[in-house]
């Protein structure tokens, strides 16, 4: 089922929730709406689902505009963040609410209902639980039994906010694979939310980043990483370092050193940030062309990347992830000299910059549309 | 479908979601229906004292309230809210201390017994103390030969009174202070405070709003109590005739002003009651025990 | 020494156990336990057919049966209503609406004579509902009716306090899980809200229906007081004593204390069944 969102907007009162959102979602595909808290992310799920209403636009499901059916009519399947089972109805009765509510004239008999339920309960792994009632069980038990219940009334669409959030990072790993490989095999669409980043480019066939009720990025797990299209996208995917300079005739400035940069956004004299990701600086142990100098501050040897906080002259402190055995042949230690570059970074314009306390909705207006733009010139360090 | 989609209707958006509230005519209907019904029930008779009260004039409802035996039964109230609300203050802090800040066995049954005087009827309560006191009672006889008197006298109300207003003070305080746990306690203790001063300093700031919630809720009913007041008191007029008990005879007597003249007087305590209750519970919500009544 | 007679409790720092334990069990044995106690042995001197005799007199049948079954009608039009006062005072927004909240205490807070003459002048003949309700052959001042009438007004907080925190405390978030799943919102409101307050209704409607049996002051104005017909037990207990048969007032006690004490056990266990369901 194709899924066209057109012009959605919703406010509160005064408060825009999503400015005019359009996005298609195609037939069997899993996206991830990502964003942090207060980023519409969820509304929009809602909105949907249907369990909210927008204030304008529309969505089309396969070319029907939904908004204005009732819940009932959309048949989504929908996954609650804190599952909201039913508590006093056993895991069996949990399942078999969407059948048992149905119209009578679509209302499967008891058996077929028994049957139904306990294929379900079997896809989701909690045959034996059927008579449980949902206190006593797990966390991730219960996430399945809520996507079990979704699953029953055979949406043309699944849902699921915030699906793995509240649960131990554990059974979070265990479901995510899980789910993927359900996805896979019943070939459903689905959307889900989540501010787990993480999370998204794992599971998702294609994530949508959202910031202040916009979207920011759409795109497959690799190309919003590996090429962000705004300042926010680049700093919410992964760790960064962020280097302010100043940028006068083709050379982006920062204390610390001078970068010659080939100009074609920025403006001259323009203030700028320059987003560099901890694995793309490089280490020498003695000087380089165009190196930082830096002094090492920590070193964390924990893990498959060995993680190293140098200083540099102004006392900022720079995070480098470096391979273990390139650790070893440079044989650092607390307190060795040493000079560092970027191997790969991107400057955005300094108004681009997120600003975290700040209104999220006073940022520039429509930067950025639907589409990722071709990624902005990259700059060498 | 039309495209265009309909905005939803003008004025503030619910917080709630859409999809699950009811339709207009329905949420109109019930809040039709629950107003009626509080109007109904609740409203008009309290409305009805005062128009009773007022129905021949001010000066009429003044003169009422003048008479000597109106004066007493006032005074007589008074006394016995002035004795009895202390006596259970006391009580229900020292009870809500021990069963709140301890464990042993045999709480959970404690508790039972403090709340039994809520599930006795009234007449029942004064009707116990007629079987203890009363001239037929088991301590009437050595009562007589002493001289003393408690049932159809001052004593017997008092006590009637405490019984009824036994649990209120308790029932706050207990489900409170185990919220509060033991903590601040003893940490008071820790930094060299001995058990008084942990009480007066620790203890009494944080439970003083429960306390007061539990008072007037205890002062209400002690000075509007009238079943088993009435069965100990013996109706003697200047007397043992308390507030509602007076309401009582005058009504009796087809005196109607003066019975709601007097009622009103009991009417406005239960509105200074309620303003001050509902006060405390938005100011101090969070003080007070999760659990009422 | 004295340590040896506590019960047993887990160790403390904190002081005054023994103390206030003991000040506590005293008050209350002297207050509450000695005189029920007195109340539960008094009929003992009757004897067990003598008790028999007393509570199945027709008079005191008839008071037991007005009692019992006028509660249990009152309570449960307050059940009906009160959750709807409940249910219009969490979901709802409209003017007026703390004081409405406010309000639903009267009945804890009006001393129940004034609720008795306050009822009985309104519904009275002349009244001012009595005056409408009189042409149409309908009495409710001085008959059962009354009783009914004036058990509601006080019952009704009881069923509003007990189901209010739990309707708040209700997560809409299920109430949107069931709405997506398919089911209309009246299917909702049955199968999931409902459910999921009912113990709480319960609860009410036994605190409701125990104040309903013993109420006295708010009934005897507006109920007649004709014996066998709007006669309750607690005035016959009243007018027992007035005549000095203390056993005789102690006997109905009794019968009315078990009545009621079966009839919130029934609830008590209902309420335990539903909940270990």
């Amino acid at each position: 089922m194709n899924i066209e969102i057109k012009d959605i907007q919703k406010r509160f009162g005064d408060f825009v929730a999503l400015h005019r959102i359009n996005l298609a979602i195609r037939q069997g595909e899993l996206l991830a709406l990502l964003g942090p808290s207060g980023s519409g992310k969820t509304t929009l799920l809602r909105i949907i689902a249907g369990l909210e209403q927008p204030t304008s636009g529309a969505i089309l499901f396969g070319g029907d505009d939904l908004v204005g059916q009732s819940l009932r009519e959309r048949k989504i399947g929908f996954v609650f963040q804190h599952y909201a089972l039913f508590r006093h109805m056993t895991v069996f009765e949990n399942v078999a609410f969407g059948l048992r509510v149905k119209r009578r004239r679509e209302r499967p008999g008891e058996a077929e209902i028994g049957k139904r339920v306990r294929r379900l309960l079997d896809l989701v792994q909690l045959g034996p639980f059927g008579g449980r009632y949902p206190s006593q069980l797990s966390g991730g038990q219960r996430q399945r039994v809520a996507l079990a219940r979704a699953l029953a009334i055979g949406p043309r669409v699944l849902m699921l906010d915030e699906p793995f959030g509240a649960l131990d990072a554990k059974v979070r790993k265990e479901l995510r694979r899980w789910l993927r490989g359900l996805h896979d095999e019943m070939g459903l669409t689905s959307v889900f939310v989540t501010h787990d980043q993480e999370e998204a480019l794992e599971l998702a066939d294609r994530v949508v980043i959202m910031n202040g009720g916009r979207i920011e990025q759409i795109g497959s797990p690799e190309s919003v990483y590996e090429q962000p299209a705004s300042a926010f996208a680049y700093e919410f995917l992964g760790n960064v370092n962020r280097f302010e300079c100043t940028i006068s005739n083709g050379e982006a400035v920062f204390p610390g050193g001078t970068i010659s940069v080939s100009e074609d956004v920025v403006h001259n004299g323009g203030e700028a940030i320059a987003y560099v990701r901890p694995h793309d600086i490089e280490v020498f142990s003695g000087p380089a062309i165009a190196a930082l100098p830096a002094t090492v501050r920590y070193i964390s040897a924990a893990g498959p990347l060995a993680k190293v906080e140098v200083a540099a002259a102004d006392d900022r402190l720079i995070e480098i992830e470096l391979a273990r055995p390139v650790l070893r042949a440079l044989a650092l230690k607390v307190g060795s000299l040493v000079h560092i570059r970027a191997r790969k970074a991107r400057v955005f314009r300094r108004d681009t910059e997120p600003s975290p306390g700040e209104a999220l909705s006073m940022r520039g207006e429509g930067r950025y549309p639907e589409q990722a733009t071709p990624p902005a010139p990259m700059w060498h360090i | 479908m039309a495209a265009e989609t309909k905005a939803p209707a003008s004025g503030p958006a619910p917080a709630s979601a859409a999809a699950i509230d009811e339709p207009a005519w329905v949420r109109r209907l019930l809040i039709a229906v629950g107003l009626v019904f509080i109007g109904l029930f609740l409203v008009l008779p309290l409305v009805a004292v005062f128009v009773e009260a007022l129905s021949n004039g001010i000066g009429a409802y003044l003169a009422a309230l003048r008479p000597p035996d109106a004066l007493a039964a006032i005074r007589l109230t008074l006394l016995v809210a002035a004795i009895a609300v202390p006596c259970n203050l006391i009580f229900g802090v020292v009870a809500a201390w021990a069963i709140a800040k301890f464990e042993f066995t045999g709480r959970s049954l404690l508790i039972t017994f403090i709340d039994l005087p809520f599930s006795v009827s009234p007449v029942i309560s004064g009707l116990v103390y007629v079987l203890l006191f009363g001239a037929h009672g088991w301590f009437g006889p050595w009562l007589v030969a002493n001289n003393v008197q408690i049932i159809f006298a001052v004593p017997g109300i008092v006590l009637a009174t405490i019984f009824v207003t036994f649990p209120f003070v308790a029932r706050e305080l207990i489900p409170l202070m185990q919220e509060q746990g033991t903590e601040e306690e003893e940490a008071a203790l820790s930094l060299g405070a001995n058990g008084w001063q942990t009480f007066w300093r620790v203890t009494l700031p944080n439970i003083k709003w429960g306390l007061l919630y539990g008072v007037l809720l205890s002062n209400a009913r002690a000075m509007g109590e009238f079943g088993a007041v009435s069965v100990v008191s013996g109706h003697i007029r200047g007397l043992t005739n308390t507030m509602p008990l007076h309401v009582e005879i005058l009504y009796n007597e087809y005196n109607f002003v003066g019975a709601f003249a007097v009622a009103s007087l009991l009417a406005l305590l239960a509105l200074v009651t309620l303003v001050l209750k509902s006060l405390l519970e938005w100011r101090f919500g969070h003080e007070l025990a999760a659990s009422r009544h | 020494m004295f340590a040896r007679f506590l019960p047993r409790r887990a160790p403390s720092v904190l002081p005054g156990f023994g103390p206030a334990l003991g000040f506590a069990l005293a008050y209350l044995s002297i207050i509450v336990l000695m005189p029920l106690a007195a109340l539960v042995l008094r009929p003992a001197e009757l004897g067990f057919s003598g008790f028999i005799a007393v509570v199945t007199q027709p008079r005191v049948l008839a008071a037991l049966r007005l009692s019992f079954g006028a509660s249990l009608i009152a309570t449960s039009v307050n059940a009906v209503f009160g959750l709807i006062v409940a249910w219009v005072l969490v979901r709802y927004n409209f003017p007026g609406k703390r004081i409405v909240d406010a309000l639903v205490d009267l009945p804890f807070a009006l001393p129940t004579a004034v609720a008795g003459v306050a009822l009985t002048a309104l519904y009275a003949p002349n009244g001012w509902i009595g005056r409408i309700l009189h042409p149409l052959g309908i009495e409710v001042a001085f008959t059962p009716i009354g009783v009914v009438v004036a058990l509601v007004f006080i019952g009704l907080p009881f069923v509003v306090r007990t189901v209010q925190p739990v309707l708040q405390d209700l997560d809409r978030e299920v109430e949107e899980a069931a709405a997506s799943l398919g089911a209309s919102r009246w299917q909702t409101i049955v199968r999931v809200i409902l459910p999921a307050i009912l113990p709480a209704l319960l609860t009410g409607f036994a605190l409701a229906l125990a104040r309903g049996v013993g109420e006295y002051g708010s009934v005897i104005f507006i109920a007649g007081n004709m014996p066998l017909v709007s006669e309750i037990a607690p005035l016959l207990i009243v007018i027992k004593l007035e005549q000095y048969d203390y056993a005789g007032a102690a006997a109905v006690g009794v019968a009315m204390l078990s009545i009621s004490f079966v009839m919130l056990l029934v609830l008590n266990l209902l309420q335990r069944w539903h909940r270990g369901r």
